[in-house]
């Protein structure tokens, strides 16, 4: 659609930008001035320079919780997003039951994310929980997710798998109804095979809805902090301390202010970084 | 292979549907039973939880109290957000690009950066432990969102509507309230959806923003989790009471789900 | 390229029809012959979209047989059948170039190479869209795409039969002229059996040496573009094709043919002696005259409108509406409220009974 030049569009996207500008400028400025400098209580600041930068960014606690964030969210992308592209194409396109489907699917997304914590914490108990008697009793698996690491990280990764992952079925699955059927009727008239159309067809258009899904599944996952806080509360020892749970536990924990706004804009940064890469090399070949 | 098509999405439902249970079902057991060991349903079936939860205002405020400030927040977010999106969906304006792009880069904030700094924002502003505190908290990431959405539909509408009325004599607002946004309507209820599902779903500001006027159900249950050691019972029933709004939200607007979540940059 | 029989089809949607109203088709019996241009031809929901999918193989008939070169392929993919579709809407796979849109069909049925280079170049030069072979399809204007989806079809050298489904809905109205050109050379050159739906009789009419025309699930008239035209052998037929459509007026036995309000109408031959049934006269406004008031059936004009090469005049004869083509002669053009005495040419005008042709030999 092309659009006519009119800056008085200005006043009705006014009340957005005084009201995210509150919301956003603000606490932004508050946590950039702790960022540079020193406190040593009763209110009196002093400046410090890129001090808290320097300390954050060469500080192995840093390292370690960045690290294990990467880990995290590579290794949730790298199981729903499949795992929902592939549970939306044996969806039937229509019928009675696809509402009933699509709204079951979307119940984990509505659960509060504290519950859902509490809930899988619960759940993974190895004693009374039904996923933890299950795996000790009946499968055998010494699990124990509030000893072992490994157990801890298999726990968080279900949970967020169950969490989750509907919003890339749904995403992909509004792509995939948009298809008109001529579109697998010439393929088939093609002689085009099921991964021919897969290739060819299905996946071009779901690339928009796809990016759509990877970037928040990207981003929820990347600033994740009440679910893994609730189940394991970053342990066991610090073994599943994401940067979120890190950057609470120096700020409202240690009431580490410097470093905690240093770290706030180093994680909002990266973020931000990554999500413009993202972007951008999804839609570079658009016209 | 295509017999076994329709397994896939039954099977992960089952699969998503079974914590789920587990939680209905630990929300009607006593907490010997619970803590007893393992038990697949509940052996003595008890009111017990949901009564007390009834019973006690420190319980039911915490509903009415999350009820409150999601509704603020889901009217708020998307009253603000519908004259935006039409700006952007009709308007080249200076800095349009540039201001989309800085808005839904609020969408990427980790809520943990901002805990601190709102508290502190809001108690000087006087507004700490209000409802409207959290409703205004939320507008940070659901804004963008719901201009993000509404924009999408918006750009949909064919601009000779807006021409036509112009032409007939409608004033700006008399045709966005009687006329353009009947048109939406379905992009809003999915705007007001997503803006309903990300504050009722969030815990850490609502948290940090509140002390004990307007405390969230989510906070009250973490609370009880720490105090009263293993009430799971009681924690098992509150939980279950959370999912019943969202149930009942997306019940509404089940036609437009997946629409929505498509909507805009298809 | 094939000759199509259509043995006794007929289709529901339904997995238990019980009457006529629940087939979508109801028993059909065309021949199409190798090498022909056939167009069908009726307005939306004929079944004619039902037709081309159960000739493509994406549908399966309830009953009947369908058979290419007499041989059943009833049971068969469409894959299987040799067959080319071309959509209502272009059907383009994004992520490939032209080149590679083109050469699909072949690279999936395992052709060599350089047979797939050959044949892309000779369909690129026909449909004239050499210039572009190394683009990316998704970027095409809208008759670029559907040219390429129609190259899809015509790149394999053994299709039985080339299917189009309303193929210009979507091209801007200065094109499809063009493009229907390209269709009907394209035909000259290929010789493959084409199957054109439509639902507009221009491009029918145009497009097609034979057309058949379809009502409510049911063949009622297959010939040329001018049987359809001069003798229609149903009155739908004659109120579809045309514009405006035939007269189809009430009328009954009598004199030497029909009566039609008070007035004998000669016929272009006798009433089969066994029609039975709600009686017609059809004539088209093209063999109707206006003359003087008192000659021929009285009638008043009620409406006059110019359509540019002639003048279409409307007329009530007795409550009857009976339209008029006429060129402006030296009289200059009649008006509104005016008498006029009509009469029609007797060797196009033909009686109807409950809808089919009864008279000259019936249907």
């Amino acid at each position: 659609m092309n659009k006519t030049w009119n800056q008085k569009a200005w006043l009705l996207v006014l009340p957005v930008v005084l009201l995210v500008a509150f919301n956003a400028l603000v606490p932004m400025m508050t946590v950039v001035n702790y960022s540079v400098q020193e406190t040593f209580g009763n209110n009196t600041f002093f400046w410090s320079g890129l001090q808290w930068f320097e300390q954050i960014l060469t500080s192995e606690r840093f390292h370690a919780a960045l690290g294990r964030q990467v880990l995290f969210t590579s290794i949730i992308l790298l199981i729903e997003v499949p795992l929902g592209v592939a549970i939306a194409l044996c969806m039937p396109k229509k019928g009675v039951w696809v509402p009933v489907c699509l709204v079951l699917m979307a119940l984990p997304m509505l659960i509060p994310w504290n519950v859902v914590g509490s809930m899988w914490n619960i759940m993974a108990l190895p004693d009374i929980g039904l996923l933890g008697y299950f795996l000790n009793e009946v499968v055998g698996w010494q699990f124990d997710y509030t000893q072992d690491p490994i157990d801890a990280w298999v726990t968080i990764i279900a949970m967020d798998v169950w969490h989750w992952t509907s919003l890339v079925v749904l995403l992909a699955y509004a792509g995939l109804v948009s298809i008109p059927d001529a579109y697998y009727q010439a393929a088939e008239i093609d002689g085009a095979s099921r991964w021919a159309v897969f290739r060819h067809i299905q996946l071009p258009k779901m690339k928009s809805v796809l990016t759509i899904a990877i970037l928040l599944r990207f981003i929820d996952s990347f600033n994740i902090y009440t679910e893994p806080f609730t189940l394991t509360g970053g342990g066991p020892g610090n073994a599943t301390t994401l940067l979120s749970i890190d950057l609470v536990k120096i700020a409202l924990g240690q009431f580490d202010l410097g470093p905690a706004g240093a770290m706030s804009l180093i994680y909002f940064a990266i973020t931000l970084l990554v999500s413009w890469l993202f972007y951008t090399l999804m839609t570079r070949n658009d016209p | 292979m295509s017999k076994l098509k329709p397994l896939v999405p039954i099977l992960y439902i089952a699969f998503l549907m079974l914590p789920i249970y587990w939680l209905v079902a630990m929300s009607f057991k006593t907490t010997n039973e619970i803590l007893g060991g393992f038990s697949l349903f509940p052996q003595t079936f008890t009111l017990d939880a949901y009564r007390t939860i009834f019973s006690d205002p420190t319980w039911y405020w915490g509903y009415i109290n999350s009820i409150i400030y999601v509704t603020i927040n889901t009217v708020l977010s998307v009253a603000v957000a519908l004259p935006a999106a039409y700006a952007f969906s009709r308007y080249r304006f200076l800095g349009d690009k540039q201001l989309f792009f800085w808005l839904l880069t609020n969408r990427m904030a980790p809520a943990a950066v901002f805990a601190l700094p709102f508290f502190q924002l809001y108690s000087a502003v006087g507004l700490f432990d209000t409802h409207l505190a959290v409703a205004m908290a939320h507008t940070l990431f659901n804004v963008p969102l719901a201009v993000w959405i509404l924009e999408g539909f918006m750009r949909g509408v064919p601009k000779e509507l807006d021409e036509t009325a112009f032409v007939d004599g409608y004033s700006f607002p008399r045709f966005f309230v009687t006329i353009f946004i009947p048109t939406i309507k379905a992009g809003v209820g999915v705007a007001a959806f997503f803006c309903f599902m990300f504050s009722w779903v969030e815990l850490l500001l609502a948290k940090t923003l509140t002390a004990v006027e307007a405390k969230p159900i989510a906070a009250t249950m973490t609370r009880t989790a720490s105090s009263s050691g293993y009430e799971l019972g009681l924690l098992a029933a509150a939980g279950t009471l959370t999912i019943i709004p969202g149930a009942i939200v997306i019940w509404f607007v089940r036609n437009y789900i997946a629409k929505g979540f498509a909507m805009g940059r298809v | 390229m094939a000759r199509i029989t259509l043995d006794g089809l007929a289709h529901s949607y339904l997995p238990a029809p019980s009457g006529p109203a629940d087939y979508a088709l109801k028993g059909l019996d065309v021949d199409w012959q190798d090498g022909g241009a056939y167009a069908l031809l009726g307005p939306s929901g004929c079944g004619k979209s039902t037709l081309l999918n159960i000739v493509s193989g994406l549908l399966r008939p309830s009953e009947g047989r369908i058979l290419f070169d007499g041989e059943d392929v009833t049971g068969l993919p469409p894959a299987r059948r040799n067959i080319a579709q071309v959509f209502q809407f272009p059907v383009i796979y994004d992520t490939m170039t032209v080149r590679e849109n083109l050469a699909f069909p072949l690279v999936n049925r395992g052709v060599d190479q350089a047979t797939i280079d050959r044949q892309v170049a000779a369909i690129a030069a026909m449909l004239e869209v050499d210039g572009m072979l190394d683009r990316r399809a998704s970027g095409l204007a809208p008759d670029d795409k559907q040219k390429i989806s129609m190259g899809r079809g015509l790149v394999r050298d053994d299709v039985n039969v080339v299917m189009f489904d309303e193929p210009l809905t979507v091209i801007d109205p200065h094109l499809k002229f063009a493009l229907r050109s390209k269709l009907k050379e394209l035909h000259q050159r290929v010789r493959a059996t084409m199957i054109y739906v439509t639902h507009d009789q221009t491009e029918a009419l145009t497009f097609a040496d034979r057309v058949v025309v379809m009502q409510e699930g049911e063949v009622v008239q297959i010939g040329t573009p001018v049987e359809l035209f001069e003798r229609p052998t149903h009155t739908f037929v004659g109120h579809f094709i045309g514009s405006p459509g035939m007269n189809v007026l009430p009328a009954e036995r009598g004199g030497a043919g029909a009566r039609f309000h008070g007035h004998d109408v000669a016929l272009d031959g006798a009433i089969a002696a066994d029609a039975a049934g709600r009686l017609e006269i059809g004539v088209r406004p093209e063999f109707v005259t206006l003359g003087a008031p008192g000659t021929g059936i009285p009638a008043t004009i009620t409406k006059v409108a110019d359509v540019g090469r002639h003048t279409v005049v409307e007329t009530d004869a007795g409550g009857a509406k009976v339209s008029a083509i006429t060129n402006a002669g030296a009289g200059g053009l009649p008006s509104p409220g005016e008498a006029v005495g009509l009469s029609f040419r007797p060797d196009r005008t033909r009686a109807y009974a409950d809808g089919w042709l009864v008279s000259g030999g019936g249907a």
